[in-house]
């Protein structure tokens, strides 16, 4: 993750496990199982069991298997994209009691969703638990036309609706669960600074 | 900017509720409207029994959109430092006191899908006020209401017929405790929980909540304790030079009031931070009975809380 | 009072200006020819007879131009006007607060009839006569914060209080310097603050959070902010900055007199007693550099206070690509006498 001077930029402070939770909901990727590992090596066998990982990641047939013998006994669910993780999660928040713990490990887009799912069920940012692991990639919204990009890793990166180019800026809305993009160019048209790879 | 704005109020109802407990109802003195308030709120009320100056903070009750009066039950504690036993036995019907503005440390949180009161004795009276609003908005609530006997819990009959199944009580004398874990247990994601009432019961609520897997910011409490008595001491005040002796019932704030001298404050209760002073020499070390310190500034003893926190003997100079 | 409405533009021909006799009672922010970050935060008590400061929502003879000029923003891009759902309440409170202080300090523009909740509204400017049931939104044309703030000048906000936070959960937000409601509403006081340079390290934020959770009913404060902009343009959104950035371009030595403007904020606070939140009203003034020299005081203090001002600020403000033709400008009116302190003019 990189630091910034801007205080709406996020903090991720790591997982720790609530061994009084009635249940748990991890959701993670690929890079993030790492840090689910390290969680359930920190807890008791009680937490493994009352706990559902969803794994939300595109994954080959081995990583697959390596992931669910290092995470075991836990079930684990796979979906193939952030997108349908997410989906799973609304749906299992949906009429769920108190006593459950929300955590959330892999890339920022992830986690951002994960907060905005969480507080769409007045579950406060505060309590769900982050870890930030792989991937520098950002979710950016395009100030102009309101257009999500997912996956940028470069600073300016075009907008994908309006074709704007945009500066990434470190300031982050929790309820978008996106950077800021804002034209670039907008004082001289053209005047574009080279494109650098700051979020691989 | 220290206090604030007074305002005054003639005594227009006083109504023995419970064992030990009076309502209060307030009307401007010249019938002007009050302003509305949310539930949560509290006023402070200022009160001259001979030379002593006191300021008590106290619950509003009532329905926040009614600007014609506010009302307040204040218990007789005992031992009384002296302001709930002047408001028992000095104010009638007809009283002048002077109050200050509603002020809300205590809110119901607004982002909450459900809200669980959890009320001991004289602790029902913010809830009042809050499920008053609440179901004006539609809210969905409950309330979990521990009282000794029903001589000594105020409200019971008309919180059940005003809100139904809504309101639990549960009767020490009948061995009645409240299943907390039980409450607990079945609340939807998205709930809230609120306690009020004396501090070993909001321990134990906030350490059941927390057992049961609440995460902290869905649970609130408020407590209203009296700045503790102790012994007397020496206030140092670096910048004029002064020494002020407060005397084993009053707290730091009172004796520099009582000796005139304007000190920041506004709950006088130790939660709103706006009395917090510097600490420039102490002798020993600082009572804190504040809320509002976190761990670290307690330990440097750098700071204090003038409404709420004192030392054991000795003196203490302070940047004032 | 006699106040006469112009008829003017805040866009593409740029009619805007400001009358001599409202020169005068621009609020200049600059108390000292040394520029100083500071809070200044002071209470919001009804100031000289004629200043902004009079009331607690001043209005003057750009009402009506400011009003027509918002209802485009808000046709173009509805999110400039945003309430989350928990803040209705809040939002009556605002329609209060403004309809009862518009209707007392300016009786005769302004009349609002209440018996009980059956309330009449009526704002003769704008032509607007309104019957509605208080605290039943149906029964206006719009939730109330727009109804409002459709008649009021000024960019509002209101802060919902919880967990000792404020979070900006509602504003109407038209003539903004530079940053986005639709972005930021959801935010607390650091996060919305967090492009601020200098402050948060200062520890300003800090005490001014500490400062506004306590703040009381009935016991508004106010405080000044500044920017610059180029042309009398309100809507500058970061929205639209691909549209008016390039304003910045067409400064020259020549025109900057009648195109860069100072742009002031009064900024307002008040707790609002229903809802417990707070109104947070930024009433922006506009004045071009031609305009302020008409007053030797602040021709005379303003060269020197761009002069010494922290790079972090000029970057932040925007102000790197014409700051030195300002100064440029300006040194000709700054004979080198010393200035009075305080804001007004002498």
């Amino acid at each position: 993750m990189t630091l910034s001077t801007i205080k709406s930029r996020p903090i991720y402070p790591g997982l720790t496990p609530d061994l009084n939770a009635r249940s748990n909901i991890i959701v993670s990727d690929k890079a993030g199982a790492e840090a689910v590992a390290e969680l359930l090596s920190r807890a008791d066998s009680n937490f493994a069991k009352r706990t559902t990982i969803i794994l939300a990641d595109t994954l080959a047939d081995k990583d697959r298997q390596a992931i669910a013998r290092e995470l075991a006994p836990v079930t684990i669910e796979f979906h193939a994209t952030l997108a349908d993780g997410i989906a799973r999660l609304r749906q299992l928040l949906d009429g769920a009691p108190m006593g459950l713990r929300l955590y959330a490990a892999g890339s920022e887009p992830l986690i951002g969703l994960v907060v905005q799912a969480g507080g769409d069920f007045s579950i406060d940012h505060l309590s769900i638990r982050t870890e930030h692991r792989g991937t520098l990639m950002r979710r950016v919204q395009c100030v102009h036309c309101k257009t999500f990009i997912e996956n940028v890793t470069t600073n300016p990166v075009k907008c994908t609706h309006c074709g704007i180019t945009l500066l990434v800026r470190d300031h982050y809305s929790r309820r978008l669960a996106a950077f800021q993009g804002v034209c670039i160019d907008a004082e001289i048209p053209g005047d574009i600074p080279p494109t650098e790879a700051l979020y691989q | 900017m220290s206090g604030n704005i007074l305002r005054r109020v003639r005594v227009a109802e006083v109504e023995p509720v419970a064992n030990r407990i009076k309502r209060f109802r307030f009307v401007d003195i010249d019938n002007a409207p009050l302003s509305e308030f949310s539930g949560g709120s509290h006023i402070s009320v200022v009160m001259h029994s001979g030379d002593r100056l006191m300021r008590n903070p106290y619950s509003l009750m009532g329905s926040p959109t009614d600007t014609s009066s506010y009302q307040i039950s204040v218990l007789n504690v005992d031992p009384s430092r002296g302001g709930s036993r002047f408001m028992h036995e000095n104010v009638k019907v007809g009283s002048e006191l002077e109050i200050g503005q509603p002020l809300n440390l205590f809110p119901p949180a607004k982002l909450a899908k459900k809200h669980v009161f959890v009320a001991g004795g004289i602790g029902i009276t913010p809830f009042m006020a809050m499920m008053n609003e609440l179901d004006g908005l539609h809210a969905d609530f409950e309330l979990h209401y521990g009282v000794r006997s029903l001589e000594d819990g105020a409200y019971c009959k008309y919180l059940q017929s005003r809100y139904g199944s809504r309101v639990n009580v549960y009767r020490q004398d009948l061995g009645q405790l409240i299943p907390l874990e039980t409450v607990l247990s079945s609340q939807r994601l998205g709930t809230h929980m609120y306690v009020c009432g004396p501090k070993p019961m909001i321990d134990w609520a906030l350490q059941a909540a927390r057992l049961l897997g609440w995460p902290d910011e869905n649970v609130h409490s408020e407590q209203f304790s009296a700045p503790p008595p102790g012994k007397p001491f020496v206030v140092k005040l670096a910048r004029s030079g002064r020494d002020i002796v407060v005397s084993g019932h009053q707290s730091i704030l009172e004796a520099l009031e009582e000796n005139g001298i304007d000190a920041p404050f506004l709950c006088r209760g130790g939660a709103c931070g706006q009395c917090q002073t510097e600490v420039l020499a102490c002798d020993g070390f600082i009572e804190h009975n504040d809320h509002y310190l976190t761990e670290p500034e307690k330990v440097s003893g750098k700071k204090i809380m003038i409404c709420m926190s004192r030392i054991p003997t000795g003196s203490i100079t302070l940047d004032l | 009072m006699g106040l006469t409405f112009k008829d003017e533009t805040f866009r593409d021909d740029f009619t805007y200006t400001n009358s001599p006799q409202n020169i005068r009672r621009f609020p200049f922010p600059f108390i000292e020819d040394q520029y100083r970050y500071s809070v200044n935060i002071e209470p919001h008590t009804p100031g000289p007879k004629g200043s902004p400061f009079e009331f607690p929502f001043d209005i003057d003879e750009h009402y009506v131009s400011e009003m027509r000029d918002r209802a485009l923003v808000l046709e173009a891009d509805p999110l400039r006007c945003q309430a989350l759902p928990h803040m209705m309440t809040a939002q009556w409170d605002m329609l209060e607060l403004v309809m009862t202080s518009l209707a007392r300090d300016y009786p005769e523009h302004f009349t609002l009839h209440r018996d009980g909740s059956a309330w009449h509204w009526i704002n003769r400017p704008l032509g607007i006569d309104q019957k509605f049931t208080f605290l039943d939104a149906s029964t206006l044309p719009f939730e109330p914060m727009e109804y409002i703030g459709r008649q009021v000048q000024g960019d509002f906000s209101i802060q919902d209080q919880r967990d000792n936070q404020l979070w900006m959960d509602a504003g109407i937000i038209t003539s903004q310097a530079d940053w986005s409601l639709d972005f930021d509403v959801g935010m607390n006081f650091f996060e919305w603050h967090g492009p601020v340079p200098l402050a948060h390290e200062a520890g300003v934020f800090e005490r001014a959070l500490k400062f506004l959770l306590n703040l009381q009913i009935g016991k508004p404060v106010r405080r000044l902010n500044w920017t610059m902009t180029i042309n009398p343009r309100l809507d500058t959104s970061p929205e639209n900055f691909h549209k008016w950035g390039r304003d910045r371009m067409t400064v020259t030595p020549e025109n900057i007199g009648k195109k860069l403007h100072l742009r002031v904020e009064m900024q307002g606070l008040f707790r609002l007693p229903r809802s417990n939140a707070i109104l947070f009203s930024i009433r922006g003034y506009l004045m071009s550099l031609e305009q302020i020299v008409t007053v030797p005081k602040w021709g005379r203090r303003l060269p020197r206070v761009l002069r010494s001002l922290p790079p972090e600020l000029v970057e932040y403000k925007s102000l790197g690509r014409f700051r030195e033709m300002a100064i440029d400008y300006l040194s000709k009116y700054d004979d080198g006498a010393p200035t009075s302190p305080g804001g007004g003019p002498d």
